[in-house]
């Protein structure tokens, strides 16, 4: 933060040399740099990351619920429209969020690329030489074995397979025959370390790919055949999409909605939804062939990059109106269901006299028939009032208030599709005529000598069409996190030293050799000596002396797992 | 009665069995930790009247073989108890499962038995040396906690669960989250007891309830790395747990993320985790600091479990109380 201080000239007594601007402002840029992909920089802004998410789990978001949000503002009327400006009801979407994670995943890639440029040398880059005293490091061994510095050298090479070996000639110290071997292992570590947070900017990309070019609508249809195909969101009911759509271009689809299953327990609780459905994709459309599959929870279906889900359900009830002349209107249209364990819904719709019964289009628009109401699956009457008490249909009845005059659909205006518009009826435009329950094929005349019936209620079903090119690119990078995760988690990183010369005895006219081993743990210190012992035990094979000099394990300087960036 | 009636009630007593035990073991255990500053003190004498001999075997003397305590023989006791405390556990886990025909892991009561099992197995095979030994009065209190939630506030009957919950993903996904919970715990725990050891290092204990109560534990660096390895279990665990649930959900709800308040808070918790790894291996923050992040991290996990179960509503809300 130093870094960006403006620089005032303040007198000093004997200032020191000072850069040019140029060297300045590279000082500023590199020191600002510095500071971004240190790790403690990454570590406060996984903090704020995490911070800024909260208020996305408390607060009620745009994004899963509009209504909620609306409610929220509403309930506070000073500081709703504030934390609306601050885009609380917006986190994940927001400047500040954007902001953190942006500059996280910027500290990222600046302490990654150096790290892997530096593995990479690494890589290429021979063991480190033996210690000059072997015996000093916390864990080693000595012993001497038969047989030749150069053969037991080869002997203990071929047991450290997978492990990263140079032989060097010769030591500081001169002994006759010493030959050294610098072994290390665990390259991996770092190799999954930075695999992790590769993949993690790849996870980043490839979501935010993701809701580019993706779209995702939603539509209801009635499942007594009814079909909508993807031709433009106008045949959504709603419909997001990512900033590269324009509405043109979406995947060509058809779908027809045949039935509609819902089981449930004796308690009510639903088992398992069921839709028949037909679908045409791509080359379908050309030579008109329907496919049929089914859709159920947790069964989509899916075509190319797109996906179908059955995401609801409800009733849509059936009226008729049968005007006094004996000319019918019959309408079907979804209701919403207000209770989500006994399905009572509630809708409203609006019916427009046929032509030619009223001598202009305002004395027709004064006739026209609106009902609005309560429909329950199984119902249930406490008094005159409806409820619901089971939510399949084994009883239906609706409780509805019927209305003539204007019912608004000409005005242009858009209305609410389950309520009528209280303006109107407050304006006296709209008028109640009757409050009347129906069960099915029961009906109500009015004044007027109209006659509004219930015939039925159909199933309808609410659909989600999704697409998003990059899902699976997605899941790609977030295993391939995983993978790097547990590789560098488990993968212990160390280095182990062997030293050979002859030893200064003569046994059986034949000089034996002196091996010194050593080894250090890079991570993971816990258990290393051990791990050691067993090493010993291998590279010597029955040579191994019975106890390895190694220092105890609690000796071992205090544990430092890194774990870098 | 049907015979899933029997099987339910039969899982039923199998948990108030195990929380029966664990009460026993507990106690047991309390009594072990209690009486041990007396050893200490008896130790000391011991060594004193030796003449400071590091090897008492001297020629002609013999040696009793060293006696169990009365301290140490609780402990074992205790100790022993908490195996079968783990058994009765799986019991109730498995008859639940067959008492209502799929995975026993469809509801708040079931997740939080599952999770405490996890954390009671975990806790038999990490803690199994010496130096841990202690630790387990402090484990086997919030299990005790949670078991108590489970059966009171959280209990719901053996039942069929939601269409959206009936997948082949339920048990993978929840089981890997609730197992990563469990072990989350241990870790939780030990960086708490690091804390208090940090503030009463070994020889300093002098003073107060706390001092006192830390004289007991495990050394600093012990508990440290206890917490530490465990964590680097369950953070790839739980990583994984989220990652699955993610392809449920994409099955399940047409989106594979959407910031549903579970979503966001495993993500929070995750974030959390990731900090305690780095704050590990950043210099000024490798001990204190850590240890707060993790135990930050535990209050995450339960932030997640309790609040957004009970409090917040959203897609995740499967927690059975009604």
């Amino acid at each position: 933060m130093t870094a960006t201080d403006t620089p005032t000239p303040a007198p000093q007594p004997a200032p020191p040399p000072r850069q040019g601007v140029a060297g300045r402002a590279v000082a500023v840029v590199r020191n600002t740099w510095r500071g971004l992909t240190s790790m403690r920089t990454a570590l406060v802004l996984l903090f704020l990351l995490a911070l800024a998410a909260i208020p996305g789990a408390l607060l009620p978001q745009r994004d899963l619920n509009t209504q909620k949000v609306d409610e929220y503002i509403a309930a506070r009327p000073t500081l709703g429209p504030i934390m609306d400006r601050f885009e609380l009801f917006d986190v994940f979407g927001s400047f500040w969020f954007t902001a953190i994670y942006v500059l996280l995943f910027v500290s990222l890639v600046g302490c990654i690329l150096p790290r892997c440029v530096e593995h990479l040398r690494a890589l290429r880059t021979p063991p480190v030489a033996a210690p000059r005293n072997l015996q000093r490091l916390p864990h080693h061994a000595r012993t001497t074995v038969d047989g030749a510095p150069q053969a037991v050298l080869d002997r203990i090479q071929g047991q450290l397979r997978g492990w990263k070996v140079v032989r060097r000639d010769g030591g500081e110290r001169g002994r006759e025959g010493e030959l050294t071997l610098s072994g290390e292992k665990g390259y991996l570590r770092e190799a999954g370390n930075l695999l992790f947070h590769i993949s993690l900017v790849g996870l980043l990309l490839a979501v935010a790919a993701g809701k580019l070019l993706g779209y995702e609508g939603q539509r209801i249809l009635v499942a007594d055949g009814e079909e909508f195909c993807t031709t433009s969101p106008a045949s959504f009911d709603s419909f997001r999409a990512g900033s590269t759509i324009d509405g043109t271009g979406l995947t060509p689809m058809c779908i027809r909605v045949n039935s509609f299953v819902a089981d449930y327990l004796d308690n009510g609780q639903a088992e398992m939804f069921t839709s028949d459905i037909e679908y045409q994709y791509d080359d379908d459309l050309v030579t008109d062939t329907w496919r049929e599959t089914q859709l159920k929870v947790n069964h989509p279906l899916r075509v190319g990059s797109d996906r179908v889900y059955l995401q609801g359900h409800g009733y849509a009830p059936t009226f008729t109106v049968t005007w006094p002349n004996g000319e019918t209107r019959t309408e079907t249209v979804q209701w919403a269901p207000e209770d989500a364990t006994t399905f009572l819904s509630s809708g409203a719709m609006r019916f427009d006299p046929p032509g030619g019964m009223f001598p202009d289009a305002d004395e027709r628009r004064k006739n026209q028939i609106a009902i609005e109401g309560l429909f329950a699956p199984t119902a249930a009457f406490q008094g005159t009032l409806l409820t619901s008490i089971f939510p399949s249909m084994m009883d239906p009845a609706v409780a509805i208030d019927v209305y003539k005059g204007d019912s608004g659909l000409d005005t242009g205006s858009p209305q609410s599709l389950f309520s009528l518009n209280k303006e109107l009826i407050n304006q006296g435009r709209l008028v109640k005529q009757e409050r009347v329950n129906l069960r099915p094929g029961e009906s109500v005349t009015l004044a007027d000598g109209t006659e509004v019936r219930f015939d039925k209620a159909t199933d309808f079903v609410n659909l989600q069409v999704s697409h998003d090119p990059a899902q699976q690119w997605v899941l790609v990078a977030a295993i391939l996190m995983m993978t790097g995760l547990l590789v560098s988690l488990l993968v212990k990183r160390r280095r182990v030293w062997a030293r050979v010369y002859l030893d200064g005895t003569v046994v059986d006219g034949e000089r034996r050799t002196v091996v010194e081993l050593g080894g250090l743990a890079r991570t993971d210190q816990a258990g290393w000596g051990d791990e050691f012992d067993r090493l010993v035990d291998r590279l010597l094979g029955d040579d191994a002396p019975t106890a390895s000099a190694g220092a105890p394990a609690n000796q071992a300087p205090a544990a430092q797992e890194k774990k870098k960036a | 009665m049907t015979e899933n009636d029997t099987l339910a009630q039969y899982s039923d007593l199998a948990f108030e069995s195990a929380f029966a035990v664990l009460v026993l073991a507990l106690i047991l255990l309390v009594a072990e930790y209690a009486t041990h500053r007396a050893d200490v003190v008896a130790e000391r004498e011991l060594v004193a009247a030796g003449g400071g001999s590091t090897t008492p075997q001297g020629p002609g003397r013999i040696e009793e073989a060293p006696r169990r305590t009365l301290s140490e023989r609780l402990g074992n006791m205790g100790r022993a108890l908490v195996y079968v405390v783990a058994g009765l556990q799986i019991a109730s886990i498995v008859l639940r499962g067959f008492a209502t025909e799929r995975f026993p892991l469809g509801n708040m009561y079931e997740f939080v038995s599952m999770a405490c099992t996890a954390a009671v197995v975990f806790g038999l095979v990490v803690l199994r040396k010496k130096a841990y030994r202690t630790m387990w009065v402090y484990l086997l209190v919030p299990v005790l906690i949670l078991m108590f939630l489970a059966a009171t506030v959280l209990y719901a009957d053996a039942a069929p669960v939601v269409p959206a919950l009936r997948s082949f993903w339920l048990p993978i996904h929840v089981t890997i989250i609730s197992v990563g919970s469990g072990i989350f715990l241990v870790s939780g725990v030990a960086s708490l007891l690091f804390l208090l050891r940090l503030r009463y290092p070994k020889g300093e204990e002098r003073g107060g309830v706390f001092g006192v109560i830390a004289q007991r534990l495990p050394d600093a660096q012990t508990l440290d790395r206890l917490a530490y390895r465990t964590t680097i279990i369950g953070f790839p665990l739980f990583g994984a747990g989220i990652i699955l649930g993610a392809i449920w959900a994409e099955a399940a709800w047409g989106r594979f993320w959407g910031w549903d308040p579970k979503e966001t808070v495993s993500f929070i918790t995750w974030v959390v985790y990731a900090a305690y790894l780095h704050a590990r291996a950043t210099s000024g923050w490798r001990n204190t600091r850590a240890a707060w992040i993790n135990v930050a991290g535990f209050v995450a996990m339960l932030f997640n479990l309790f609040i957004i179960n009970m409090v917040v509503s959203g897609l995740h809300s499967y927690a059975g109380l009604n």
